[in-house]
């Protein structure tokens, strides 16, 4: 008969298993090595050139010096913060309107779309294969002064309206608050599609079922139901759209007038036109820091830290 | 039973498996005869996959060693290891189909021809006209059946089962064990299957062992198990159990004299395991088809030399074959008694007061230091154990 | 009244579809305006039909050119990224070792960060170094904001996959380097054909790092960019247009293939 032994005997490592347990053990660091070592030299590495060139002072004639001149981070808050706020509410804007937008599509994709739900999909990416800048200056077609949409909006009076809040000018709609925020929001669109898409697609739609046996209503359903769970999508999507579009200068460079420069005009124009190296590092690096904080705020309350 | 075993196909000596701090098995021997159909039995987390894993090399033992037919294979990786798995929801390859499946282990060892092997395998289970298909596009049983082929066209030593029916309905289970005790006849190789069904481990294997907290309870054949278990857990997992404690009143003869709550009974001492000391408590396992049911005016019919106790039913379910009754008595509350539907008497309802009497020689004696209830409240959950 | 409940009912369809033209609309003006002949150097008003473009496409200065330097630029920096981002993501996904939770917020950094900042600090180490730009350096920037989207996708692949198939493939007889090649990389190919794909659109569209790192190299983008403030030749609209059309054929006609390949094994 088997015989149980209940004692411990001396612990003996099985044969053999020593050795490729510590050569397994430097195999993810051989993997790493190549990625993680491009990234230390052309990421890492560069941020930190960049903070250094931050505090230097001089002249492209004479050439730079680090001098601890961290009055470049007071010079240009106190130069472009008009800049810097504008980048942070009409990237906040584009971000509450694409999530306006993008919902109900991604709903549609998701739950009632069908057969149609691969078309559709398509559909939403397509325009991605098109440069987003030759998307962009069609924009400048489409809202351009007599073009039929300024038409419609003047007969209708928007207009007007719009002109007495301040968001359009002198009944135009390009170079005007309103092209610029119109461009970021179709820009990033997509972005807060695709992720809402993916939270939205995971739910099971028996849930609306069972919600609904439990007396819900439709709206009450949405509300208790497909929101919170669609709640990722809505912090992904968020993300993905607001941080590219408080950098961008594209949009406001094509659709947009000087009025309407943001943060990423000052810096592009200090670094490629101006030359002045220690402002657009030091411009950088307060976009950097303002956009991390508000990220991490942002997703210590919406309490969905697993995302990162 | 070793020293005369004709071949050991798999002996494991000290093997115990331990992460960190956490032993999920504890060093134990066993050794498995070739050719035999062996099951592992337990709960979830018993330790019982980790066993297995260790026998395939996808695990390495904290201690002890593993032997297939004499020979020590601790050392070896599984992909050098006479030994093939079913596993847990199969591990079918999704980008094969289920030809190149089954041909993967022999083209793996460098078969060129594998055609005339894989068209007998696939005769084999059955699986004949769906060769080209990918597995996702197979049923539960149809996958099933791939994972099996797949082991077996490697003839290996030993084969390994991991819950291999866990993924399917109860019907297509049944069927299913016997199609795999079958092919175990037909080709012969040992057979190790892990599983949590004592249904499952009872029907189809000749030798079962009941793991419980990484140790092995008990090992026997499937009947003498369930006739004699050895521990309250092995008499409450498999199958039930009513467990009535009592106390030694005499232990001289052949017969054990108890009392349970001024009531006696008897037991044969050699249906007991350890020795009984007067005046010490001992537990008396009955099974609840073993025990009669007689309306307690009939009393008077009950044949002499039985183990009678009263009791009144609380409440009966009929399932068939049977009908089920809880009777709370003054030894125990909550028996469970069992009553063929031969001829069904209309007196035995909820609230009846009832005479409960069996053959003294289907009880058995257990140590009363045990936690009474081991073995009626673990996980059967199907997750990885 | 019915009809109130009806529009009710398919408000989201309405809302969604709206959102869906406000996506495809300059698509459509794109394609509209790659058949205008406008007068003077933009091609922002509709002046009469043409299909001069079109049959001319290469007749711009430097336009065929810039666009095959960002097709060579995006396939050079679909390789790097792609090989470079699936050794990481295995990694990541594969192992526990120390310093794996560093790794992955130095990968996800580059996502997180407007790429402006990331332009901008890349072109001051260049500057620094004193390397001249051109094809190299827009191509290090390329793989350096490619290769943390590629690690995403290969990682959410290869975390998905049953960890049990490896072990069966081990079981049967199939030593480590075979496991891989034969299980694990077949499986994971979907997730490093994705992130490919992606870097290639990334590559092929960037504008604002290439914009910091190009020196007086001209990609496609760099050449619409600078149309923008020069003038915009119809031509653009083709090259648009074009690529939209050959992407959108490609999709379905991969759609129709994968259906028929189902319809027939089913049959």
């Amino acid at each position: 008969m088997t015989t149980l032994t209940e004692q411990l005997p001396a612990p003996a490592p099985a044969a053999g298993s020593a050795r490729p347990v510590r050569r397994r053990r430097l195999v993810p660091y051989w993997l790493l090595l190549p990625g993680i070592l491009w990234l230390l030299v052309f990421f890492a590495a560069p941020l930190v050139y960049q903070a250094s060139t931050s505090v230097q002072t001089g002249s492209l004639e004479d050439g730079f010096r680090v001098t601890w001149h961290f009055a470049t981070y007071w010079d240009a808050l106190n130069q472009y913060y008009p800049q810097f706020l504008r980048s942070v509410g009409y990237a906040a804007i584009a971000t509450v309107l694409c999530l306006g937008l993008g919902y109900p599509l991604a709903y549609l994709i998701a739950f009632r779309a069908g057969r149609w739900r691969h078309l559709l999909m398509i559909l939403v990416i397509a325009p991605f294969f098109t440069s987003f800048l030759i998307r962009t200056l069609a924009w400048k077609t489409i809202l351009s002064d007599g073009g039929p949409v300024v038409r419609t909006m003047d007969r209708l009076h928007i207009l007007g309206l719009t002109d007495a809040l301040g968001v359009t000018e002198g009944h135009r709609l390009l170079a005007t608050p309103l092209a610029v925020v119109c461009g970021l929001t179709y820009n990033f669109l997509p972005f807060m599609i695709l992720p809402l898409y993916t939270s939205l697609e995971r739910i099971d739609g028996r849930l609306h079922e069972a919600a609904s046996d439990l007396y819900a209503r439709p709206l009450t359903i949405f509300r208790k139901v497909t929101l919170p769970l669609s709640m990722p999508g809505v912090v992904a999507g968020t993300l993905l759209t607001f941080i590219p579009a408080a950098g961008d200068y594209i949009n406001a460079e094509l659709l947009g007038s000087p009025d309407q420069k943001m943060i990423g005009n000052v810096i592009q124009s200090q670094f490629l036109r101006v030359l002045d190296y220690p402002t657009a590092a030091a411009l950088s690096f307060i976009l950097m820091a303002a956009i991390l904080a508000m990220v991490t705020v942002y997703i210590r309350r919406s309490g969905t830290e697993e995302l990162v | 039973m070793t020293a005369t075993a004709p071949s050991t196909g798999v002996r494991l000596s000290g093997i115990s498996k331990r992460y960190g701090t956490f032993t999920a098995v504890h060093p134990l021997d066993l050794s498995v005869p070739a050719g035999s159909f062996f099951a592992l039995l337990g709960a979830s987390g018993c330790g019982k996959t980790t066993t297995l894993r260790m026998i395939a090399g996808l695990e390495n033992p904290s201690t002890g060693t593993v032997e297939l037919d004499g020979t020590d294979v601790t050392a070896l990786p599984p992909h050098k290891r006479p030994v093939n798995t079913v596993f847990q929801s199969y591990a079918l390859f999704p980008h094969l189909d289920v030809y190149e499946n089954i041909a993967f282990g022999l083209r793996r060892r460098g078969l060129k021809s594998v055609r005339k092997q894989v068209e007998d395998m696939l005769e084999l289970v059955q699986l004949g006209d769906l060769a080209r298909r990918k597995p996702q596009q197979l049923s539960g049983g149809q996958q099933q059946r791939v994972a099996v082929a797949r082991a077996l066209i490697n003839h290996p030593q030993v084969l390994l089962l991991d819950e291999p029916l866990g993924a399917l309905d109860l019907k297509l289970r049944r069927q299913m064990q016997l199609e795999l005790k079958r092919i175990q006849t037909e080709v012969g190789i040992t057979f190790i299957h892990v599983t949590h069904d004592q249904e499952e481990a009872m029907a189809m294997a000749d030798t079962v062992a009941v793991m419980n907290d990484g140790r092995i309870e008990q090992l026997g054949a499937p009947a003498d198990l369930y006739e004699q278990p050895r521990t309250t857990f092995v008499a409450n997992f498999l199958g039930t159990s009513n467990l009535i404690t009592a106390e030694v009143l005499d232990a001289s003869g052949d017969e054990l004299a108890l009392r349970a709550a001024d009531t006696k009974l008897t037991l044969p001492a050699k249906r007991c395991t350890g020795t009984a000391r007067v005046g010490e408590k001992l537990l008396i396992g009955i099974r609840p088809e073993k025990i009669t049911l007689t309306p307690a005016e009939d009393a008077g019919t009950v044949p002499e030399g039985r183990n009678r106790v009263t009791g009144r039913i609380t409440e009966s379910s009929f399932t068939g074959v049977s009908t089920q009754y809880l009777i709370d008595s003054p030894v125990a509350p909550g028996l469970a008694v069992y009553q063929q539907n031969i001829e069904r008497d209309s007196r035995l309802a909820p609230g009846a007061e009832v005479v409960l009497h069996w053959n003294p020689g289907h009880g058995f004696g257990l140590d009363a230091a045990q936690r009474i209830e081991a073995g009626t409240d673990v996980d059967l959950g199907e997750g990885p154990s | 009244m019915r009809l109130f409940t009806w529009v009710r009912r398919h408000l989201v369809v309405f809302a969604g579809l709206l959102t869906l033209g406000y996506l495809l609309l300059p698509n459509v003006i794109v394609t509209v305006f790659s058949f205008n002949k406008p007068n003077g150097r933009f091609n922002y008003q509709w002046q009469r039909f043409s299909t001069d473009a079109w049959t001319h496409p290469c007749d711009v200065a430097d336009l065929c050119g810039s666009l095959s330097l960002s097709l060579r630029i995006a396939v050079w920096a679909t390789l790097g990224a792609t090989v470079l981002g699936t050794l990481i993501a295995f990694a990541l996904a594969r192992y526990r070792f120390s310093g794996r939770s560093s790794a992955g917020t130095l990968i996800f950094l580059p996502m997180a960060m407007p790429e402006v900042v990331m332009a901008a600090s890349l072109a001051t180490l260049f500057l620094n170094m004193g390397v001249s730009f051109g094809f190299w350096t827009i191509l290090i920037a390329h793989i350096t904001f490619c290769l943390s989207f590629v690690v995403t996708a290969v990682k959410a692949r290869v975390m998905s996959m049953d960890p049990r198939l490896e072990q069966a493939a081990q079981d049967l007889y199939a030593t480590p380097a075979q496991t891989f090649w034969r299980i694990t990389l077949p499986i994971a190919a979907p997730g490093i054909a994705a992130g490919a794909l992606l870097s290639f659109a990334l590559s092929f569209d960037d504008f604002v790092i290439t914009n910091f790192n190009a020196g007086s190299t001209v990609t496609f983008p760099m050449f619409v960019w600078g149309a923008a403030q020069r003038g915009t030749p119809v031509q653009i609209n083709v090259i648009g247009t074009a690529m939209f059309a050959v992407a959108v054929l490609c999709v379905l006609a991969g759609q129709l293939v994968g259906r028929r390949q189902k319809n027939r094994r089913r049959s």
